[in-house]
């Protein structure tokens, strides 16, 4: 009872940190996309911007609970880490197949509205991204389960 | 030649982690994947081996970026002659962890780390960026962290503790030294390198750099004073992860020692002597260590240490025969310590026990593996025909050109106590009959279903297949040691192949 009537007082308290992370979570995911867009020339790229997206879903797990956190996912994030690994190893590999060497930076000739030019190093950040968030996101949910 | 197949071994080892990371707890699917993998990276190295072995180094330049700025992966004869040693001993302990390896550690990922780790080596052993090469040991380390404690028993803690703490002193040692050298040099290329370091004008400088780079690789291949963290802690994981560990993670340090001090730095007399008692030391303090053990997987632990000796006196000599044997020993080496820790594997799985003076009787109940067991033990002592023998002479007799008789004295003790202990364990665990407490023991191996003994026996009959190999054709390796020997004397070599656009 006395276990119960405690976990209600500290959710009750969260009320702040609850509504003020319904905004925060969108607003730190969009910051940490622009992050990983602005890393090519500037301080940047996909393993901050991973860090920050990570980031946001601990903010979200703290004000909830983890396994809610876990279904705003629709897969494990621990399957994050080998899609990200295929990305980049993708995007190292497809200037293979065009005859450069490995890890050649290959740019489409068009650049796209608001990001600029994309190339396979683009891809390889977003690799990197996803990796990242999958790897923090694991690591402090396997924590938080065994606390 | 300039060619992308060179990252081949290190991409096939990579795409099968990946691979396997999508079949996170499907063990069938993990253990298929793994060998298929661990195939097609064996193929793959041998191709590259042929190539190398015809056209003669090759290179390539990541990204395109020219070579002292971009990082260069070169494959010499040695680095290609690395590769393929190490696809054979990855192949055969793939296979012997499928039945070997529980469960438990299968879905927490052993697979998956194990092929990390194995991409790591290649890619140490391909690269010609020392500062890249830094980045591959990191690979590797963080790997073998994982792998050693692995299942978390407090035995596999307690060891881990120290590998752990060592390798990390020796990695911030390695980067020190990385950021003397960039300081003085400006440059990281291997190959860019020696121009560099000959026209630094603080000669005392480069000597201490060079003892950095000693003492960083030294304590990563467990030589005199800092070798106590490997037999504290190489008998604690599962035998499969001590067959790749014992056979390749030290020599990995040799491998680069190699490297370094044949194209980087021209060692002087200084150099060369501490080399030697460094080497004596090691040899005495390994066979010292051995003497008194009754665990089998810690007496092969110093072997290790005590066989490293004998590379590290080879570098010391530094004539182009003594390389010949340093590089003869070390291909003999990686194959026969990672066959003894899947033996040692069978033992355990057989008698429950890696005590020698509690084993016994094996030669009675199992007459067929015993032999196998006898050609392993036997390459490891060098008795005649088979592979120690070769390179073991090679050293002898170089050292006793040079006229050092303190280390040919050390060389034949070395030996002589090697041999002492594998007749010991031979007479303890073939000859001797099975002591009586242990003699209701149950052997889980007899009641093992057929797959899972094949898998466990086919990898150790297989090395022992490639050890007799080694010695019965000893010239078939020789040709391959001498060009290997040739090549680390003559430097420019290397440098050619990798800086030509410029010139």
């Amino acid at each position: 009872m006395k276990k119960n009537s405690r976990i209600r007082k500290r959710r009750l308290d969260t009320t702040i940190l609850r509504t003020a992370t319904n905004y925060l979570l969108p607003l730190l995911l969009l910051f940490s996309l622009f992050v990983l867009l602005r890393g090519h020339y500037l301080s940047g790229g996909g393993f901050v911007g991973g860090l920050i997206a990570s980031i946001a879903f601990v903010l979200h797990s703290f004000a909830y609970s983890t396994r809610r956190t876990l279904r705003l996912f629709q897969v494990s994030p621990l399957l994050l880490i080998p899609i990200g690994l295929t990305l980049s190893f993708v995007s190292g590999f497809l200037p293979v197949i065009l005859g450069s060497p490995f890890l050649t930076g290959i740019w489409f000739a068009d650049s796209v509205a608001v990001i600029g030019s994309v190339g396979t190093a683009l891809f390889f950040d977003i690799g990197v991204y996803l990796v990242v968030i999958g790897v923090v996101l694991t690591i402090l949910f396997t924590i938080s389960e065994n606390v | 030649m300039i060619s992308n197949f060179i990252l081949a071994p290190i991409l096939a080892h990579m795409l099968t982690a990946i691979v396997l990371m999508f079949f996170w707890k499907n063990v069938q699917a993990q253990k298929t994947i793994s060998v298929i993998g661990n195939c097609i990276a064996f193929l793959v190295s041998l191709r590259l081996f042929a190539l190398v072995w015809e056209n003669g180094n090759m290179t390539m330049q990541m990204g395109g970026w020219q070579a002292p700025f971009g990082i260069t992966f070169v494959s010499d004869t040695l680095s290609a002659t690395m590769v393929v040693l190490t696809a054979i001993v990855s192949l055969a302990v793939g296979v012997y962890s499928t039945a070997a390896t529980n469960i438990s550690r299968i879905r927490y990922g052993h697979f998956f780390i194990f092929h990390f780790l194995i991409m790591g080596l290649m890619g140490a052993f391909l690269t010609g960026d020392i500062f890249n090469l830094y980045v591959w040991f990191e690979v590797v380390i963080i790997s073998s962290f994982v792998l050693l404690t692995l299942g978390g028993k407090k035995r596999q803690m307690e060891g881990a503790v120290k590998y752990v703490t060592m390798n990390m002193l020796a990695s911030s040692i390695f980067l020190t030294a990385i950021g003397i050298l960039y300081g003085i040099t400006g440059s990281l290329n291997i190959a860019d390198l020696p121009e560099h370091v000959a026209a630094v004008e603080n000669r005392g400088l480069v000597t201490v750099t060079a003892l950095l780079f000693f003492v960083g690789f030294g304590i990563k291949s467990a030589v005199f004073p800092m070798y106590f963290w490997l037999p504290s802690s190489y008998h604690t994981p599962p035998s499969a992860i001590g067959a790749v560990f014992g056979g390749l993670l030290t020599k990995m340090g040799v491998y680069s020692m190699l490297r370094i001090f044949t194209v980087v730095f021209e060692p002087d007399d200084f150099i060369l002597g501490v080399f030697i008692v460094i080497a004596i030391l090691t040899m005495i303090s390994g066979a010292l260590g051995v003497i008194n053990k009754r665990n089998m997987r810690r007496i092969f632990s110093y072997f290790i240490v005590c066989h490293i000796g004998y590379l590290i006196a080879g570098i010391g000599i530094y004539t182009e025969l003594a390389l010949v044997g340093v590089v003869f020993y070390l291909i003999h080496d990686v194959i026969v310590k990672s066959n003894l820790f899947m033996m040692s594997g069978i033992i355990q799985k057989i008698r429950m026990t890696q005590d020698v003076y509690r084993l016994g009787g094996f030669y009675k109940d199992y007459p067929r593996l015993s032999l196998v067991f006898a050609v392993i033990l036997f390459s490891l002592a060098g008795i005649p025909p088979l592979s120690g023998f070769w390179p073991k002479i090679m050293l002898f007799q170089e050292a006793f050109k040079q006229e050092s008789y303190v280390l040919l004295a050390t060389l034949i003790f070395a030996s002589f106590i090697t041999l002492f202990i594998v007749a010991r364990i031979w007479s303890e665990v073939f000859w001797k009959d099975l002591p009586k407490p242990n003699a209701e023991e149950i052997d889980h191996f007899a009641t093992f279903h057929k797959r899972g003994k094949i898998a466990l026996v086919l990898p150790v009959v297989g090395l022992a297949m490639v050890s007799l190999f080694i010695g019965l054709k000893a010239s078939f390796v020789f040709e391959i040691t001498e060009r290997i020997a040739y090549e680390l004397k003559n430097p420019s070599i290397y440098i050619e192949s990798v800086m030509h656009h410029l010139k």
